[in-house]
C-alpha cells in the first residue's frame, strides 16, 4: 500500500523514516494548516499529493513550501506542544511541562460526547 | 535557560523535547528511530483516478464514539469520511487542542479531501477514515497493536494511497 505522511515535525519524521513524507513548516497541532482557512488547507494538501507523485526514492521528505508566516517568527514561541502566547514566550524561567496528565479513562471533548457514547457518568 | 530555535530552519522537536526533559529532570524520551530503507510501493494510478484513505493520529473520534484515553490507547476509530468535520472531536494529551477543536480539518482533513475529490485532484475518498491516538509511549505497543490494526483496516479498503496525518 503506497503511503504519504504529512508532517510539521521534520526531525521526528526523519527519525521514523517513512517511505514518502511532505513537510510543511507549521506549528505543532496544525499539520494541515490554519483553522477555518480552507484554501490554505487545500493548497497544502495539493502540494503534498502532487509531490508524492514525483517521489521515486524511499525515505523522501519533500518540502511543500507552506509556511505559517513570512519570517518564521512564530518559532520563537514554539514549544513541544504547540505555541506559547507572546506573553509567556517573553518570560524567562522554567517553562514547566505543558502536557496533560496521562489518564487511562476516555477524555471527551464535550460532556455531550460522553453521553452520546453511552458511557454514562 | 532554553535556547530558542532558529526561525529559518524546521524546529527540531527531538532537540526541543530533550532540552525540556533535561530542565524537568526527566530521563530522555525514547524516539522511534528506523534506519533501514523503508519499504516502497509505487503509486500505480494517476492521482485523479486514485482512491485515498485518511488516517489521522491526532486523536480524532466522531461524536457518539468512545473518546481515546491518554495512556497508550492503541484503539482505532472508524469515522465516515462523508460526515462533516463538525462531527469530529479531538483528544490528546501532548498538543494544544484548541485550534484543532476549532477546526478538526487541521489534523483530520475530511472536508478538504472531499473538496479535492470535487475539484478532480484525487479520484475518491475511502468511505471510512481512521482516527487513532499518536501519543503512545510504548513503541512496542504501537508496533505490535496499533500498526497491524491500521494496516488490516486499510488493506481491506482497496484504496490506492493511504494519507497519514500525524500531529
Amino acid at each position: 500500500m503506497p503511503t504519504l505522511c504529512l508532517t510539521s515535525a521534520y526531525s521526528i519524521t526523519a527519525s521514523v523514516n517513512p517511505p514518502r513524507a511532505a513537510f510543511s513548516d507549521l506549528p505543532l497541532g496544525h499539520t494541515v494548516g490554519r483553522p477555518h482557512q480552507p484554501e490554505f488547507q487545500r493548497d497544502l494538501l495539493r502540494r503534498a499529493l502532487n509531490a508524492a507523485v514525483n517521489m521515486d526514492a524511499p525515505g523522501t521528505i519533500a518540502a511543500t513550501g507552506v509556511t505559517w508566516d513570512s519570517d518564521g517568527s512564530w518559532k520563537r514561541r514554539a514549544t513541544p506542544t504547540g505555541m506559547e502566547s507572546e506573553e509567556d514566550a517573553s518570560r524567562d524561567g522554567d517553562p514547566g511541562d505543558s502536557r496533560n496528565v496521562r489518564v487511562d479513562t476516555p477524555q471527551y471533548q464535550y460532556e455531550s460526547d460522553r453521553l452520546a457514547a453511552g458511557s454514562g457518568s | 535557560m532554553e535556547v530558542r530555535p532558529e526561525t529559518s530552519t524546521p524546529i527540531d522537536y527531538i532537540a526541543l523535547t530533550r532540552d525540556r526533559y533535561d530542565l524537568l529532570g526527566y530521563p530522555p524520551y525514547q524516539w522511534a528511530e528506523l534506519t533501514d530503507t523503508p519499504p516502497w510501493t509505487p503509486l500505480t494510478r494517476p492521482l485523479a483516478e486514485s482512491t485515498v484513505a485518511l488516517i489521522g493520529s491526532g486523536g480524532a473520534y466522531r461524536e457518539g464514539q468512545t473518546a481515546f484515553h491518554w495512556k497508550d490507547d492503541t484503539g482505532v476509530r472508524r469515522i465516515p469520511s462523508a460526515d462533516p468535520a463538525t462531527d469530529i472531536r479531538v483528544t490528546h494529551f501532548a498538543y494544544d487542542l484548541e485550534p484543532a477543536r476549532e477546526d478538526p480539518n487541521i489534523v483530520f482533513p475530511v472536508d478538504r479531501l472531499r473538496d479535492l475529490v470535487d475539484e478532480g485532484l484525487i479520484g475518491g475518498l475511502a468511505p471510512t477514515a481512521l482516527g487513532c491516538m499518536g501519543g503512545i509511549y510504548s513503541v512496542r505497543r504501537a508496533t505490535e497493536e496499533l500498526a497491524p490494526a491500521v494496516v488490516a483496516e486499510i488493506t481491506a479498503m482497496d484504496v490506492d494511497l493511504a494519507l497519514l496525518v500525524p500531529v
